[in-house]
């Protein structure tokens, strides 16, 4: 066996073996899941609770038809208990809050003269409803002194939406490009934490063979390089191995629980899209809003997306815990890395700013396109973006800069990994870096 | 082919600072070589070059006749003077680990550990993790991983530092064994004393260079300044000193007798033998002590150095 192949293997198991590995793998994704349900039940929990508003209409414009009750909110007329009584039963706590409209001359004074009591502040989307309202009716009354018939201009609304294309023939909507935010930010970000967590690995990997003194005995039998480059594919066989272990449990976990609650499911895909959306999506489609969530997954270039992260996570890794490996070959103690650690973490950190800042606005815009190239950048920036649709030449120079630049990133790392590793108690400045970059074999 | 390692004008810098200057050294074939020297002479640097850690900026390196090339690193065991090994790993996958690095297959390099663990009757230490073993159990384990692949050379840094006299002396002999069965063993110290004790050719390096080497009783020699430790029971003690004096040498005695009498070391001059200095002296009174003073390694080490600055 080659001992390239031996060190991969020993540092692969090494990474699996650890607690912390099997924990954060296996616990990790439950977790998550856990958390998504935990919120879900709560906003469930929260909006099962009815909440009571008492109104007082001395104006005589409003009925209790002005305020339709709805699954959480119930309105009551009380108009006849009168203010003062009123306001001391919700003050009693027997009510949410109590809405006093007081009689005025005009419609416009009346506006400004609505007031609503309540022991605790009133959730800022219960006011807005309240006005809106109060809006519509007082509107509509100054519509009918104008004598316009509002029934008339109900009926003129025309609901328009524009149909989205591009010239591959693909259909797209403001759901599909929610979608692909959605996707390519979490792409992107996922890549960004897979890279600083195993790249710290590696990193953590140098420093504990030096401080355990075993480097000079490894490296009198393998080449520095041949140990660097064990180090960093045996890493990232155990990142892809947590990545897809992740994939298969949430696949898992989804396909069962869309077949025990099928509709709930749905419904908590379908939470965060706006109403409007709602409506064109009801509009386009046939079946449930679960079923069109699918479909517009489905349409998303799943697998182009997938093999596409696996090549940036690998290249993106490469290129960075070369890095990682280098800063852990010049220092003695994980604290000592600090001074190093801010110009790796700043294109990484870097990459998520611009590719949530320019990629969400215009996929495909000079700044967007710019950092999708740079390699330091390009593995988060052009994840984001391939939802979106990046022509092959296009991905193909990306690609190849960032195999050039991590080929030779790797070949600059080892040189000063290959001094560093036997440097003991010293710890390294960036001059020292630099010249140990000259010395020779 | 006499000498297993030949060492020909070796140079190596780092940056500006030249870590090793033209260093020559021959190492026959069976034989404990002490390669000796002062903190940060180059003893280290030599020591990476032979393993292959580092390739040297000038001179060439042979094994056993071939050119240094990365398959040799099979035939060569390196216990450095930093060493040390996973902690977190098993004492018995960790070796294996070690001894496939070296080239060793997994059913030979079980069959070799299986031998060394029984003969250091460690046997149940197997499934240990080196962070459960104490210091001087972890070295022996170290010293397994060393020597375990039957390597011709064998480089020792500091071998003894780390281990009680007790397991010292085991190692001692253990390195000794291996000597016999046909290895040739480097040896770094400081420790003196187990070069008088192991070594039969030694090399000094200070200050990047090489300042002394050969067979250590040749240097021995070499180093002999002729003076004796005398001891003698006479009546006359002040006459005969004075007499001495006229022929010889004379300063104060550097030892102890049992008995009272006149102690003095007396150094040979030009034309003086050890017999004409021993006849004058059993004319004078009864000889009770006459020893010539050999140089020891530590007196050489130091009178090299110091001649060398």
């Amino acid at each position: 066996m080659s001992k390239l192949k031996l060190i991969i293997q020993r540092e692969f198991l090494a990474k699996v073996r650890n607690k912390s590995f099997i924990i954060m793998t296996f616990l990790s994704p439950l977790i998550i899941l856990g958390m998504g349900a935990l919120i879900y039940f709560l906003m469930q929990k929260n909006d099962e609770k009815v909440k009571e508003i008492v109104f007082v209409d001395n104006s005589g414009l409003f009925s209790k038809t002005d305020f339709k009750d709805t699954k959480t909110i119930h309105y009551l007329d009380y108009t006849k208990i009168g203010v003062k009584a009123t306001k001391n039963k919700v003050e009693a706590g027997n009510y949410y809050g109590a809405l006093i409209i007081p009689k005025q001359d005009s419609l416009e004074l009346l506006a400004k003269a609505i007031e609503f009591y309540s022991k605790d502040s009133p959730g800022i989307s219960i006011i807005n409803s309240l006005e809106n309202k109060i809006e519509k009716k007082l509107r509509n009354k100054k519509l009918n002194k104008f004598g316009i018939n509002i029934n008339k201009i109900n009926a003129s609304r025309i609901p328009a939406t524009i149909k989205m294309y591009n010239f591959s023939g693909e259909e797209s909507s403001k759901l599909i490009n929610g979608l692909k935010i959605g996707l390519g930010a979490i792409a992107g970000y996922l890549l960004m934490m897979f890279v600083i967590i195993y790249g710290s690995s590696v990193m953590r990997s140098v420093i504990e063979e030096k401080t355990s003194r075993i480097i000079e005995v490894i490296v009198s039998s393998v080449k520095p390089f041949q140990l660097m480059l064990g180090k960093i594919i045996g890493n990232a066989s155990a990142g892809l191995l947590q990545f897809f272990i992740w994939g298969i449990i949430l696949f898992t976990i989804i396909t069962i629980a869309s077949a025990v609650f099928g509709v709930d499911v749905a419904a908590m895909q379908t939470a965060n899209i706006p109403a409007e959306q709602m409506e064109i999506a009801k509009e386009m489609t046939s079946g449930s809003k679960g079923q069109l969530i699918i479909q517009e997954i489905l349409r998303l270039p799943i697998l182009k997306l997938f093999v596409l992260f696996i090549f940036y996570f690998l290249g993106g890794f490469m290129l960075y815990s070369s890095l990682f490996a280098s800063v852990g070959a010049a220092v003695d103690s994980e604290t000592d890395t600090q001074q190093f650690m801010l110009p790796i973490m700043l294109p990484l950190v870097l990459g998520v700013y611009v590719g949530f800042a320019t990629v969400i606005n215009d996929p495909h815009g000079s700044i967007a396109v710019l950092f999708s190239h740079i390699p330091f950048t390009s593995p988060i920036v052009m994840l984001m973006r391939v939802p979106f649709g990046v022509s092959w030449t296009e991905l193909a120079i990306s690609m190849t800069l960032l195999i050039i630049t991590f080929i030779f990133m790797v070949w600059l790392a080892a040189k000063i990994y290959r001094v560093g590793i036997l440097m003991y108690g010293k710890k390294a400045s960036y001059k020292d870096l630099y010249k140990w970059l000259k010395y020779k074999g | 082919m006499k000498n297993l390692l030949e060492i020909n004008n070796v140079t190596k810098n780092y940056g500006n600072f030249r870590a090793l200057n033209k260093v020559s050294l021959h190492i026959p074939k069976g034989s404990v070589y002490g390669l000796l020297g002062p903190n940060g002479a180059g003893k280290t640097s030599l020591i990476r070059i032979v393993n292959q850690i580092t390739m040297p900026d000038a001179g060439t390196v042979f094994l056993d006749g071939e050119k240094l090339a990365p398959h040799h690193v099979a035939q060569i065991g390196y216990l450095p003077e930093e060493r040390g090994l996973y902690k977190s790993m098993k004492v018995g996958e960790q070796a294996l680990y070690l001894a496939q690095l070296k080239g060793l297959s997994k059913t030979e390099a079980k069959k070799k550990l299986k031998y060394w663990f029984e003969k250091f009757d460690i046997g149940a230490w197997w499934n240990k993790k080196i962070e459960e073993l104490s210091k001087g159990m972890a070295q022996k384990v170290q010293f397994i991983v060393t020597v375990m692949h039957n390597p011709k050379l064998l480089i020792f840094d500091e071998p003894f530092s780390g281990f009680d006299p007790i397991n010292a002396q085991l190692i001692a002999k253990e390195i000794l064994q291996l000597r016999e069965e046909g290895a040739t063993i480097i040896f770094s110290t400081h420790r003196m004393e187990s070069v008088e004790e192991m070594c039969d050719d030694i090399a000094l390096i200070d200050k990047s260079n090489k300042i002394l080497d050969g067979n250590l009783a040749d240097i021995k020699r070499t180093f002999r300044t002729h003076t004796f430790q005398v001891g003698l029971q006479t009546t006359n003690a002040k006459e005969v000193e004075n007499l001495l004096r006229t022929n010889f040498e004379v300063s104060k005695a550097d030892f102890k007798l049992l008995n009272k009498g006149l102690t003095l070391n007396v150094k040979l001059t030009q034309g003086n033998s050890s017999n004409d200095l021993l006849s004058f002296l059993t004319s004078k009174g009864e000889v009770q002590h006459f020893v010539e003073i050999i140089p020891t390694a530590n007196d050489i080490f130091i009178e090299a150095v110091n001649k060398n600055s």
